[in-house]
């Protein structure tokens, strides 16, 4: 899992009938430090987020499990939103 | 899934043993043109791929157990799914 | 999932029975203003994308989970067409 910015939006009509109803949204990955990590990614939202909000997110074959595990193909959910970006602490 | 030609392939008689029968081919990755990348990886065989051939690597470990082996959850991330009989690329889409 | 573009097509007769049918694209990844990355896969066509078309790509084990790609030894399913990308915040 890895914290991120939902940075925007992305509209798909057609789309595998598996991601009907489903919202896509655009994150950026953060560090610790909640500065930039790797390149921005497309993602399913599962928390209802939205664009400007921390969140954080999951990776793999897992990332299907909010969902109808067998029948949604993603690879990048969200699966929570962080209340504040104080809400992150590092040492 | 990935694009690659068949350099070869290893033998190793001490193995997995859900590696029985199975071809180990000596993978090159390659670009859409055909360009090499240098980027050597191993596959198993399951369509009776052979030296110089174009290949469809996928890089997901059910697929490429059930694909090579029949069945799956063997040790197994890589397979040779299709051999390649042409690229198509669109005009101005070159690297 | 990644932003990718279609570039090409590959043809394979001879593979896996359970490719069957199945219409494989080569596409790149692009950035969210659109510029190409390096790099590039070939994924399953899900949803009759075009070529030059902006499309939603999903890797590894979830690329089976889209629909008709059950039991199919596939990493990278085409699932959807990209009408827009709206980025509103550019640094973040």
């Amino acid at each position: 899992m890895q914290l991120a910015r939902v940075i925007g939006t992305v509209v798909a009509t057609m789309k595998n009938p598996s991601l009907e109803g489903r919202k896509l949204l655009i994150i950026q990955s953060l560090n610790k430090d909640l500065a930039p990590q790797g390149k921005p990614l497309v993602a399913i939202d599962a928390a209802g987020a939205g664009v400007g909000e921390l969140v954080f997110w999951c990776r793999g074959k897992e990332a299907s499990f909010p969902f109808k595990r067998e029948d949604t193909p993603t690879d990048c959910t969200i699966i929570g939103i962080v209340d504040s970006d104080k809400h992150v602490t590092s040492s | 899934m990935i694009l690659a030609k068949v350099l070869g392939n290893i033998v190793a008689t001490q193995k997995n043993a859900r590696y029985d029968d199975a071809r180990i081919m000596l993978c090159e990755h390659i670009t859409p043109e055909g360009e090499p990348t240098g980027h050597t990886v191993l596959a198993l065989d399951s369509v009776d791929a052979g030296v110089g051939d174009t290949v469809l690597i996928v890089q997901e470990g059910w697929g490429a157990s059930t694909s090579a082996t029949g069945k799956p959850g063997a040790a197994i991330d890589s397979a040779i799914v299709g051999v390649v009989d042409h690229i198509d690329l669109l005009k101005n889409e070159t690297t | 999932m990644i932003i990718a573009r279609i570039v090409g097509t590959v043809v394979a007769s001879q593979k896996d029975a359970r490719l069957e049918g199945k219409k494989l694209l080569i596409v790149r990844p692009v950035n969210l203003d659109g510029t190409d990355t390096s790099g590039y896969v070939v994924a399953v066509d899900t949803v009759g994308a075009g070529f030059h078309e902006r499309v939603l790509v999903v890797a590894g084990s979830s690329a089976r989970l889209a629909q008709n790609m059950k039991d199919a030894p596939v990493d990278a399913a085409i699932v959807g067409v990209i009408d827009t990308v709206d980025v509103h915040l550019t640094d973040s």
